[in-house]
């Protein structure tokens, strides 16, 4: 910034206002801050200055003609008209050129009703058409399951080109043809792949690209829009939903600067399907022998808190990581309550050698925001734009407009739309090794001494190029920051990972992230869904085991809270297959039933999914956001913290009395506000190294990492759910 | 495939073509020609050698191009592909489809129409047995959609065969130009 900001303002008029406006910033980001609106299509806050709509005309005084407000730079002294008669004649007139070729087929447009040249040409277009040559037809496109088209409705503005161009990173779509016979698609056939694309269905400002799962399903205006959390990755993206009697029908963005900005990943746009799945449970039910039966929902609780009680204290109870903040903390208690500590939420991972190392609660070590300054990053064990789209989104913006460099040790080459400044394909087995000499190299160039039990292990690593390619990468700049990504915790030496990057973390001045799995990671070691600390990190009343722990010795009884699925939400599946199945009683509380789930479950309790209940998120970057449970639970489902609820009063726990979740997230709150923080020990030395046998490490694709996402038809369709899981 | 040249940009700094599978359709000619372009820009602007890679890459394919080869100029010159497709569908002089070799272009606008324009085209198609935006059957000559003016209009009568203006132009003069075209 100039030391002195005056010097970067110049005068100018808007509508006969005088106003400062910077120096160099077009017309229309001044006349926008002014409330002076001026209609447009084709610009838009995100993206790069097309000026190819003319809709944004505006007058200038003394400018021979009328300057389109998104590509004129202002100038000292500028009048600026934008109501002007020369103005709306120029705007009107654009209106009328637009509206030659377009068709009149609003009463069965989707975008109906939420249409920008609908509202415009309300506002701009004369009511009578003076064109009655031929329009023209454009064939439509096949963009894949996600995007509908409409190719007829198309106006040009380019902003789904730009879109590719300038936030996927990745071109897909252009602008081909010249003239009358200009098209946008992608010329080939071929689908639009990359995992943001859905948001060009809501930068199209004409109904020519569209969701393809909300195709005729609703008018806009007969929806409520509420607001709502994404619960697929630690983001915690901030989402409308669009209810039409109490059924979700569509989910678009929420734009919040701090997290999503006005982007949200396909992943959290099309999720909403699985809601309304087949699998869903609508009626509690409970087991005799091999046979199922429903039950009212007094006889199943009945029945589970009689299960639980039986088996407490040898009891471990599952919570889902994508669970909500209440719904953690109440069943975390119930199990402490029951005398059992056995808790856990981290699912997919492997080793827990390293308790006291665990800080209070995952973070990324930056706001999101932040994460556009970095300066150097050492990316390891993370697919991250299969893990988290928007934090790869924040982390593209970082590196191509801010010149950051990124450095990857990951088991595998994954694709990135922005040049890696240092790539290190590291198996499983040898990834322990090629960290210790990154932390060999990094230390040498600072010539730093790396503290003792560590530096020894590193000594005897040979520091190769790519080694010192990656520390380069982590040591450009000031603002360094290592991410351990869900590779690296679901690894088999994850606590040996762990201390090598803390390590690296104090040698370099860096930040530490992980992005730990689920949608409420941060949440569940918050609420005490972890077997060693319970709410905000204080002391367990019961010691307990961690989940491969408490499956390895087998308890006479578990609780399942939310969508968990063994085969696929599980590190050891079989694992899991055999303890539950041989437990005298499983009690299940989820949204969805599977005949893996019937086998070995005795009673089920039919829970709301992430849209049907109230709750909170913890995100990534320690934000807490709630929601309101808006989507009429399906069938007699009921929101898990009222599940848990009356299951506690059942069994006769103490302090179960609560009118709504948001209780429940103030009484965990003022924990979490006195709370002091934690600051996990650093004594972690890592041992002999660990076996890795092959195939351990699984990257569980994008489309499949939670039960609702498996249960997305569209999403299932898409290219990147058919590419083959790799694993190592 | 051996190490892939690099070429010296015109900032002095180097441009490594790629060289992913569909490269190999663009003949060594093609390539050197390509290079030649892309010295022409400063690096990380090889994207202004589109047009010409697309003149060399239809000129080796017999007068059009494919997809194929579209694909080969934009891994060749490290582009999307659909900024090669935009391109190549934008431009008259590129054909998108199978053509004829050589490409007859006859102007018709105001000037060359007014000096007999219409009557040279009638001649082409009756002499070639096709119609404007047809391609003879041996493949030996397309002619191309009636072209806008050319800036020849001086020699109106006028056309253009492969990129070469012919002005003044008679039947005559017509039937020998394109009885050369082999």
């Amino acid at each position: 910034m100039a030391a002195n900001p005056q010097e970067d303002l110049v005068n100018v008029e808007v509508d006969g206002v005088p106003v400062k406006a910077r120096k160099g910033a077009m017309i229309i980001h001044v006349t926008d801050a002014q409330q002076a609106y001026v209609p447009r299509f084709c610009y838009h806050d995100k993206l790069p200055v097309a000026a190819n709509c003319r809709m944004c005309l505006v007058e200038v005084e003394r400018a021979p003609k009328p300057l389109p407000a998104c590509a004129t730079p202002v100038a000292e002294g500028m009048k600026i008209f934008t109501k002007s008669p020369n103005a709306i004649a120029a705007q009107k007139a654009t209106m009328e050129f637009l509206l030659i070729n377009h068709p009149l087929d609003c009463p069965i447009c989707d975008q109906g009703g939420e249409c920008e040249l609908q509202d415009l040409a309300m506002g701009f277009g004369r009511d009578i058409s003076r064109f009655s040559e031929r329009k023209r037809v454009v064939k439509d496109k096949n963009l894949g399951p996600l995007v509908s088209t409409d190719m007829t409705r198309c106006i040009h503005c380019t902003r789904c080109v730009r879109f590719g161009q300038d936030i996927a990173g990745i071109q897909e779509l252009g602008t081909t043809g010249r003239g009358e016979s200009t098209e946008i698609g992608t010329y080939i056939e071929r689908s639009v792949d990359h995992e943001l694309s859905g948001n060009i269905i809501d930068l199209c400002p004409v109904g020519a690209l569209n969701s393809k799962p909300f195709r005729y399903r609703a008018r806009s205006w007969e929806m409520t829009q509420v607001p709502l959390l994404a619960p697929h990755d630690g983001v915690g993206s901030n989402l409308y939903g669009h209810m039409l009697r109490g059924r979700l029908m569509r989910v678009v963005p929420r734009p919040n600067e701090a997290i999503n900005e006005t982007w949200i990943s396909d992943r959290d746009r099309f999720s909403y399907e699985g809601i309304y799945s087949e699998d869903r449970l609508t009626v509690p039910m409970l087991r005799e022998g091999t046979e199922w039966r429903e039950a009212s929902w007094e006889e199943a609780l009945e029945a589970a808190a009689k299960g639980l009680k039986a088996a407490a204290p040898s009891l471990g109870v599952l919570v889902s990581p994508s669970a909500t903040l209440e719904e953690l903390y109440l069943a975390a208690r119930i199990g402490r309550g029951l005398g059992s500590g056995n808790v856990d939420h981290r699912l997919r991972m492997l080793d827990f050698r390293d308790p006291a190392g665990d800080p209070g609660a995952p973070s990324l070590g930056l706001s999101l925001e932040q994460i556009e300054a970095v300066s150097g990053l050492l990316v390891v064990g993370s697919n991250l734009r299969s893990e988290a789209p928007i934090l790869a989104h924040r982390v593209r913006k970082a590196v191509v407009r801010a010149g950051a460099r990124v450095g990857l040790l990951n088991p595998g080459s994954f694709e990135f739309r922005f040049p890696i400044a240092g790539e290190l394909v590291s198996p499983p087995a040898r990834m322990v090794e090629d960290l210790l000499g990154v932390l060999a190299a990094a230390a040498g160039a600072e010539g730093v001494s790396v503290s003792r039990p560590i530096a020894e292990l590193a000594q005897k690593v040979t520091v190769t190029e790519a080694h010192r390619a990656l520390a380069m990468a982590l040591r450009n700049g000031e603002r360094r920051t290592i991410w351990l990504g869900a590779l690296a915790t679901r690894h088999p030496a994850w606590a040996d990972l762990r201390a090598i990057a803390t390590e690296l973390a104090l040698v370099v001045r860096a930040t530490l992230g992980v992005l730990a799995e689920g949608g409420n990671a941060a949440g569940a070691w918050i609420a005490g869904a972890v077997p060693h600390r319970a709410a905000a990190g204080s002391r367990p009343s019961v010691a307990g085991l961690d989940v491969r722990a408490m499956l390895e010795t087998p308890q006479k009884g578990y609780l399942l809270f939310g969508a968990i699925e063994p085969s696929c939400d599980m590190a050891q599946p079989a694992l899991a297959a055999g303890a539950l199945g041989a437990a005298q009683c499983v009690v299940a509380v989820t949204p969805y039933v599977t005949d893996e789930i019937r086998r070995f479950a005795h009673v089920l309790l039919p829970m709301g999914s992430f849209a049907e209940t109230s709750g909170t998120y913890v995100n990534l970057a320690g934000v807490w956001q709630s929601q309101a449970g808006v989507a009429r639970p399906v069938g007699q489902s009921r929101p898990g913290w009222k599940i848990a609820r009356v299951l506690g009063n059942l069994l006769a726990l103490e302090g179960f009395d609560y009118q709504s979740s948001e209780q429940v997230r103030d009484e965990l709150k003022a924990i979490a506000d006195v709370a002091p923080a934690l600051s996990p020990a650093h004594h972690h030395v890592p041992g002999a190294l660990v076996s890795v046998p092959g195939g351990v490490l699984v990257d569980v694709p994008m489309y499949r990492v939670d039960a609702v996402l498996r249960r997305a038809t569209s999403l299932q369709g898409t290219a990147i759910a058919l590419r083959p899981v790799a694993s190592w | 495939m051996s190490d892939p040249e690099t070429v010296a940009t015109s900032d002095g700094k180097a441009f490594t073509p790629g060289d992913g599978p569909a490269v190999a359709l663009l003949t060594a000619h093609t390539r050197h020609e390509i290079n030649d372009w892309i010295a022409r820009f400063p690096a990380g602007r090889q994207r202004s050698a589109t047009l010409s890679a697309l003149r060399f890459a239809q000129e080796q394919n017999d007068g059009f191009l494919t997809p194929q080869l579209m694909d080969a100029v934009a891994e060749y010159l490290r582009l999307p592909s659909i900024q090669v497709y935009e391109v190549a569908s934008f431009y008259s002089m590129f054909e998108t489809h199978p053509c004829g070799r050589h490409h007859v272009s006859v102007c018709t606008n105001i000037s060359c129409w007014l000096n007999g324009a219409e009557d040279i085209l009638a001649h082409c198609e009756r002499k070639l047995g096709i119609k404007v935006g047809e391609s003879t059957p041996d493949r030996r000559i397309f002619l191309k959609q009636e072209e806008e003016c050319l800036a020849a209009c001086t020699g109106a009568p006028m056309m253009m065969v492969d990129h070469q203006f012919h002005e003044h132009l008679t039947p005559e003069r017509v039937d020998r130009i394109l009885d050369d075209l082999k």
